[in-house]
This record gives structure tokens, sequence and C-alpha cells, in this order.
């Protein structure tokens, strides 16, 4: 299924987080491997978002291990043990994963340039010239580049995913994840969003990961879709197989429920 | 191009703005005590005007330590683990839940003596007194705007991988300024007019001047009329400052 299998660019070993009583990753064991595009379908509350949110540190799983490129997350290696990650080893693992938001989450403070900049500046200490021809460049390619002096306040719903999106791809990510960034949109935006995401998809080296309930987007830009439910992996493989020919009854009667309408 | 220090540029004209009026104002106050008008109440001013001076001071120096009380206190309730936590809400509860009076009298008359017996001049106590009072407010007003920072801010500059002192100084504290501004403007002229209680410790402010001037020559009604225009006229260019400050800001929320 995957080509690089042994050598996964992400792996979840044994991952379980529960918030309270829910469970909402239950010994999850998941690869992805480099350059992979895999979209998590399923239902609402079923974990999906949780997959990337553990990914990006802003939650802390319970149990199990989270390797990213061959290095683990929210550990690291002392002897031959795993111990709790320090702030320093989680920060130097985390650069290789961006993230977009379904809420964007731009700074409203910032313009869009300085968005884009604000990270690669400061955090990777790019010269600032260099840091905003990049910016510029990417700003362009998401079709902003007469956008760079707008705050977001002045920008539509549209233009500041694709903000974000150049934000996010400024920081250089090996893995991108994409966390339902059309559902916040209007219906008539949400195409423009998609056609960047699906361009960075054809361009091919970085690995994504997206979480998703457009399933025709789905359908056309993964390599593998995963259908996720109750914190587990119920089934996937590639995109014709699940969407075409689903083999595992929840999956089936979750597309029933979802491509009717 | 957007201009990256935009804060900066901010509080550096406020800054000179103030120093401007205040210079005015200190001009015109030499120019009165010089050349006195003849007419009452007026003649009641070179007198008044010789406070001008400590007021101004101890306003200055007292806002500068209660802004910088304020926003470390303000950031570490917000941020800090629960022992910092701890400390700092004992800190602005006691400073708030008692008289700005009590701990001027404090500062000055209690802590010379033992076990303490750290003695301070009445310009140091008024001056510690007035920025730990009106920064305990300022630090309940920062920690307020600090939580109301969405979280999807804090999720962002995660994801960004900005180490958490970036992430409050880039991020968080320059939105929050937007809600910290109108407040901090109030707490100025608090302490502004707070100022007149150094008065009972013998520094002489211009409320100093006042009561020795009606002790002197009575004549209480102008004495006091005089006192309350010179405070409005010192506390409302703040007012105009801080107005003017929060109209510079570019973006929306």
């Amino acid at each position: 299924m995957q080509a690089n299998s042994s050598d996964p660019i992400v792996r979840f070993e044994n991952v379980t987080k529960a918030f309270g009583e829910l469970t909402v990753l239950r010994n999850l064991d998941f690869d992805v491997a480099p350059a992979e595009k895999v979209t998590i379908v399923g239902p609402s509350g079923s974990g999906k978002t949780t997959i990337l949110r553990v990914l990006m540190t802003l939650e802390k799983p319970d149990d199990g291990v989270i390797w990213v490129d061959g290095e683990p997350l929210w550990h690291q290696k002392s002897g031959s043990k795993l111990v709790p990650a320090s702030e320093k080893h989680l920060r130097k693992v985390r650069g290789n994963i961006g993230m977009v938001f379904q809420h964007f989450n731009l700074f409203p403070h910032m313009t869009a340039l300085r968005n884009v900049t604000e990270a690669p500046i400061h955090v990777l200490k790019m010269p600032k010239g260099d840091a905003e021809q990049r910016a510029v460049e990417l700003l362009n390619h998401v079709g902003l580049g007469d956008k760079l002096g707008h705050y977001p306040s002045q920008l539509s719903g549209g233009q500041k995913q694709r903000v974000a999106i150049a934000r996010a791809l400024a920081m250089r990510p090996k893995v991108m994840l994409f966390d339902e960034v059309t559902s916040a949109l209007d219906p008539e935006l949400v195409g423009e969003v998609l056609n960047v995401i699906r361009e960075l998809a054809e361009e091919g080296e970085m690995a994504m990961l997206l979480v998703t309930h457009e399933m025709g987007f789905a359908r056309e830009v993964s390599d593998r879709v995963v259908f996720f439910d109750k914190g587990r992996v119920v089934e996937q493989g590639p995109p014709e197989q699940i969407f075409g020919n689903p083999q595992n009854e929840r999956t089936k009667s979750f597309f029933n429920a979802v491509l009717r309408h | 191009m957007p201009n990256e220090d935009n804060l900066f540029v901010k509080i550096r004209n406020y800054i000179f703005l103030v120093i401007g009026l205040l210079a005015i104002g200190i001009a015109i106050g030499v120019e009165l005590m010089i050349n006195p008008p003849e007419s009452p109440p007026f003649d009641l001013l070179p007198i008044l005007l010789r406070g001008l001076a400590v007021t101004i001071e101890l306003t200055l120096l007292g806002a500068a330590l209660a802004l910088v009380v304020a926003i470390v206190a303000g950031v570490a309730r917000a941020s800090g683990n629960i022992i910092v936590r701890t400390i700092v809400g004992f800190y602005v509860e006691v400073f708030r839940g008692t008289s700005i009076l009590v701990q001027l009298f404090w500062i000055f008359f209690v802590l010379p003596l033992p076990p303490f017996n750290l003695s301070l001049t009445p310009l140091q106590a008024g001056v510690l007194a007035l920025g730990l009072n009106v920064g305990a407010y300022g630090a309940e007003v920062v920690r307020g705007a600090i939580g109301a920072i969405p979280r999807g801010q804090i999720e962002a500059s995660i994801a960004l991988n900005m180490p958490p002192g970036m992430m409050m100084r880039r991020v968080i504290i320059p939105q929050a300024m937007v809600r910290i501004l109108p407040p901090f403007g109030n707490l100025l002229i608090e302490l502004l007019k707070a100022t007149s209680l150094v008065s009972l410790i013998t520094l002489s402010d211009v409320t100093f001047q006042g009561l020795a001037l009606r002790q002197s020559v009575g004549r209480t009604t102008e004495v006091f009329l005089l006192i309350l225009v010179i405070y409005f006229l010192l506390a409302y260019p703040l007012t105009l400052g801080v107005r003017w400050l929060e109209r510079q800001r570019q973006w929306a929320t």
C-alpha cells in the first residue's frame, strides 16, 4: 500500500488519547509515507481532528509513541529508554510539521505579508529580505500577490485561508496537516482553497494529512483514504476502493449518508 | 511595506505627546511664577505651582513602575506555573483589597522599623506605593486581556514553532494591547489623582502646597478651586493621549 512502509515520515504506535470518559484515539497504529497524501474521513466526534492535533503537539497523547521522520515526537531517547520530551526536543521535531486550521487563526495585527514572514524571521532566523522574498513568492503562488499589505480583517474567508496555507508553507514542513480547512468557508469560496491544496498535492514532495468533509476532493487528491470511527481505523485503502467498494458495514452506511444529499 | 515596529512607534509617539504637553504646562507654570498675575485668585498660583514638579515626577515614576508591575504580574498570572500564580495572586489581592493610603503609611512608617529596617525617602515611598497599588489593578487588566485572546492564536503560534516567550511578545501582548489601553488610561488618571495622598508623608506636591497656603492665608474656596483646575489640566491631556493612541491601530479583530 505504501511505497516506503519501512521508513514512514509519520508513525503512530499504539497511541491512545481520552478526554475524560471519551476515548478519541484507541491504541491507534497508523503510518504516513514520505510525500503520501492521506485523507481521513469519518463521522463527527470520531477523533479525526485529534490525530492531527496530537501530531501538531496541540494535544498530548495519554499513551503510545508518535514518530516523525525517525524521531519520537512526545518522547526523547535516554539510553535505550524513551522519556517524556523536553521543550527543546519537542520544538526540534515539531519543526517538521505544519498545520492549516479550520478557522484560519491568522494573526489579526499583522498584514498578510507579515503573517507569512513572522515565523521564518523569528523562529527560523532567516534574513528579513530572504523571508520577504519567499513570502511574496508564496502569496503569489496562492493568488494573493496583490494583497501583501492587507490585514486579515480586509480579506475574505477564502483569502484568509490561502494566506494561512502560505504561512504554513513558509516553514518548509515535511508533513502538512489540513484540519477541515474549508468547513468555515462560504460555499462559493471553497473552490479557491481546494485548488491551492490540489496544486500542492500535485507538486508532490510534502506529505499531506487531510481531515475533510469534501468527499469529491478527497477522492481526487488522496493516495489513501482512511475511514475513522470511534477512535479506530475502520477501513483504509486507495480512494477508488474506499469510496467505490467499501467492505465494512459502518463505512458503507457513512458514505450512504454523506453522499446521498 | 507594513511597519515592523508599529506598537513601538505608537508608544514612542504617545510618550513624546505626553512630554510635549507637560513641557507646555510647565512653561506656562514657570511663566506664571515669574510673572504672577495680580488679580485674585491667580496671585495664589505661584505657590501652588511649586508643587507641580513633585506631582508630575510622582505621576511619571509611579506610572512607569505600575506599567512594569502590571505587565509582569499580569503575564505571570495568566501563564505562570501554579506557585508563581499563587504568589502574584496574593500580591494583587492584598494591594487591591486594602487602602492605598494605608499602603503608603506602611511603606513610609512601618518598613523602617524592625524587622524590615527598610528606610525610604518620601519620594521613593510614594512611587513604590503608587506603582504597586495601580500595578495590581493593571495586572488584572493584563490578565483579563490575555485571557480573552482566542485559543486559535496560541495554537497557530505553536504550529509555527514559536517558543512561549516569543508567542507572548509577538502574538499575544500586541493583540491584548487593544483591550489593555482604555483601562490603562483610566488607571493613569487614577494614579495622577492618587499622588495627592503623598502630601500626608511630607512630600510637597500641589495638594501639600494648597493645604499650607490655606493655613497661612485662608481663602479656602479659591485655593481648592485652583487645585481642582490644576489636576484637571494635568489629567485631561492624558485622556486625550490615550484616545489618540487607541485610534492609531490599523487592524481590526
